[in-house]
């Protein structure tokens, strides 16, 4: 096991002892985690190993019963600016009276405050964001007209008029086409190109090798952190899943280390 | 009608104009207020605030009685409501919070004991010997025959605050609404904006008391957005048009109760607003009836057209009267059967839409998108470029149309 370095200002999310407990159970119990700059990152765990929850108490959107959280080397609060979050699209209610272009614009409700106009410049930045995953004919939609993976687009694009430096991505290639699969592929690697980081909670083990730099592995507890050259092996994946994977399952990982 | 028409042009006499005015300006506020409670899917929140806000009136009344004022000075009994309210509203958001109960549950604890306190207190101060107690039962369901000046004046201040704090606040409570977790990972406190909506909704509920009545304000707060959401799809128009719903039933709703004796001015403003929703279910467009009812037959003609052209890429004969009928209007084929050349145009269209439909669906599993498969939408409509080009990529090179429907 590595052990994790201490957090710089360059290293774009940390956290340590995280934990967190619904009711007396934890979902996520003491652990470290560090993510590296400028590349893409994978959480993988079973179902019910705390990998959405681990991302949603690092952003603070549920309470965490200990362990500190860093962005960037300083507390996630003061470092709220410099994150995008995509969230998971079973989350939201999709007839809310809203549309396409409307739900990019929210991605800048931070920058424009309470009292700001949404100016022609801001109108633009949110098209741009809409054309830059392949939705700019979809603008004026309401919401609910979209397919599962336009609705992911969506959110995607809402992040990017975030402009941030880290991207959490909760399931971000659940329940979506291949098409959509990758186009959200290209907008992400294009951004770790710029120089952002990139976390993702992912469920798909085959194309882990394709689409990521690095992977953290957890199951309640942290089993493995690293490289995907030196962490995903078959003997993190072992533990992690428990011997729920079967070996054929392991083989068609096919590049899996053993 | 005159008398109808002389209270709409606000010729019924000082009280009667004054009603309406102010009817008006709480149903354009709590309209608009209302919009978010109906957003946060929090309704019922307010019916507890409402009923919160009973025992509040008796202790202000008791309070001022004994102080040696006047015990209906409606600015006391407004601050009394607005701090039973308050605790009231803190309660259910503790329970939903700090236990396992959900929020209805809280609701309807809190709404049942504080009404219950409410009308205990009321009949105590009907037995009081000291103070004009007469009047106080006008909470329930609004009074407006002793409405005065300031009484006026009160509802537009406490509106114009209730609406400008709404419109202070509409782009954090529709994140709120739309988006709860997002929203606080941007760093909005959920929380705290959850209250504030409370508070301009407990703001605005006060203020409506002596007009609506505690029972009924619940129904000016939702119903204008209800109504609303019918006429709109974005969120930020659905405030104003609330608004209007909202002020149009006050005006009409008070107009309608002065023109004739003894008509309940709260009740009518309700039944005026219900009208406005009926109204709006039925022919608003896009989400109303009679729009359902007219799209599902355009629907049935849009299905024959296409089964048609379909039977006439496949060369194969119409037996359907309707759809040779439609077909021949349409002058896609001859009055003896034969498609025109437009018919054999379209019909190869259709054909190839027809082949990334059926990829479309092996590809999307998602019932949202591909039943909206109806025949005349295009496919460049639904779906992206990106996403047509890989149908086309597993449709493979361009077949002759009779050799890939041979055998069906």
């Amino acid at each position: 096991m590595v052990l994790t370095p201490a957090p710089t200002a360059e290293t774009p999310l940390s956290a340590r002892g995280l934990t967190v407990s619904y009711g007396e159970k934890p979902a996520v119990f003491s652990v470290d985690a560090t993510f590296p700059a400028q590349s893409m990152s994978a959480i993988i765990g079973p179902n019910g190993a705390g990998k959405s929850t681990f991302l949603k108490a690092s952003l603070g959107i549920i309470p965490r019963l200990s362990g500190d959280v860093s962005v960037f080397g300083t507390p996630v609060e003061k470092a709220r600016h410099r994150i995008a979050y995509v969230p998971q699209r079973a989350s939201v209610d999709w007839d809310f009276p809203t549309t396409v272009i409307d739900v990019v614009q929210m991605g800048l409700y931070r920058k424009v405050g309470l009292l700001g106009r949404l100016s022609g410049q801001m109108t633009h930045r949110a098209r741009a964001c809409l054309d830059r995953v392949g939705m700019s004919d979809f603008g004026d939609r309401q919401i609910g007209q979209l397919s599962g993976g336009q609705q992911q687009r969506v959110f995607l694009a809402r992040a990017l008029a975030q402009d941030a430096d880290l991207y959490l991505l909760d399931e971000p290639f659940a329940g979506v086409d291949a098409a959509t699969e990758r186009a959200i592929v290209d907008v992400l690697k294009l951004l770790k190109a710029e120089g952002k980081s990139v976390v993702a909670v992912h469920h798909d083990l085959s194309t882990v090798r394709e689409y990521f730099d690095h992977v953290f592995l957890i199951n309640v507890r942290r089993v493995a952190e690293g490289s995907v050259t030196t962490a995903f092996t078959t003997e993190n994946l072992n533990a992690t899943y428990g011997g729920r994977l079967a070996a054929t399952h392991m083989a068609k990982l096919g590049g899996v280390a053993s | 009608m005159t008398p109808l028409v002389d209270a709409l042009l606000l010729q019924s006499g000082y009280n009667a104009a004054l009603v309406a005015i102010g009817a008006a300006l709480l149903g354009f506020s709590t309209g608009a207020t209302g919009t978010f409670l109906f957003l946060r899917k929090r309704a019922l929140v307010s019916d507890a605030t409402a009923h919160a806000t009973l025992p509040g009136v008796g202790l202000a009344f008791i309070c001022m009685v004994s102080l040696g004022g006047d015990g209906r000075n409606l600015i006391g009994l407004m601050l009394g409501s607005a701090v039973t309210a308050t605790v009231g509203l803190m309660i259910v958001e503790w329970i939903s919070r700090r236990t396992r109960l959900a929020e209805d549950a809280a609701i309807g604890a809190v709404l049942g004991s504080f009404f219950g306190l409410g009308v205990v207190l009321l009949t105590m101060i009907q037995t009081m010997s000291a103070g004009r107690q007469a009047g106080l039962e006008g909470f329930l369901l609004g009074a407006t025959a002793g409405m005065l000046f300031q009484d006026a004046v009160v509802i537009a201040i406490g509106g114009v605050l209730a609406v400008f704090a709404t419109w202070v606040l509409r782009r954090p409570m529709t994140l709120v609404a739309f988006d709860a977790e997002y929203a606080a990972a941007m760093g909005y406190d959920v929380r705290k904006i959850d209250l504030m909506m409370m508070g301009i909704v407990m703001v605005i509920t006060v203020v409506g008391l002596k007009l609506v009545g505690l029972i009924l304000i619940v129904a000016m707060l939702i119903i204008p957005p209800v109504a609303a959401r019918f006429w709109t799809d974005r969120s930020n128009r659905l405030i104003w048009i609330a608004g209007f719903i909202g002020a149009v039933s006050g005006y009409l709703g008070a107009a309608l109760s002065a023109s004739a004796p003894a008509m309940p001015t709260g009740p009518l403003i309700v039944l005026t607003a219900a009208t406005v929703f009926f109204f709006s279910l039925l022919f608003a467009p896009e989400r109303g009836i009679a729009a359902a009812v007219v799209r599902q037959r355009r629907f049935q003609a849009r299905v024959h057209r296409r089964q048609g052209l379909l039977a006439l890429a496949r060369q194969e004969p119409i037996r359907e009267p309707f759809t040779l009928r439609l077909l021949s209007r349409e002058g896609l084929i001859r009055p003896d059967g034969v498609p025109t050349e437009t018919g054999r145009a379209k019909a190869s269209k259709v054909a190839r839409d027809e082949r990334r439909w059926d990829i479309a669906r092996k590809v999307h599993q998602d019932a949202g998108l591909t039943g909206r498969y109806d025949g005349l939408t295009p496919i460049e409509e639904i779906f992206t470029p990106d996403e047509i080009q890989d149908f086309d990529r597993q449709i493979g090179p361009p077949v002759a149309v009779g050799a890939l429907y041979d055998g069906g």
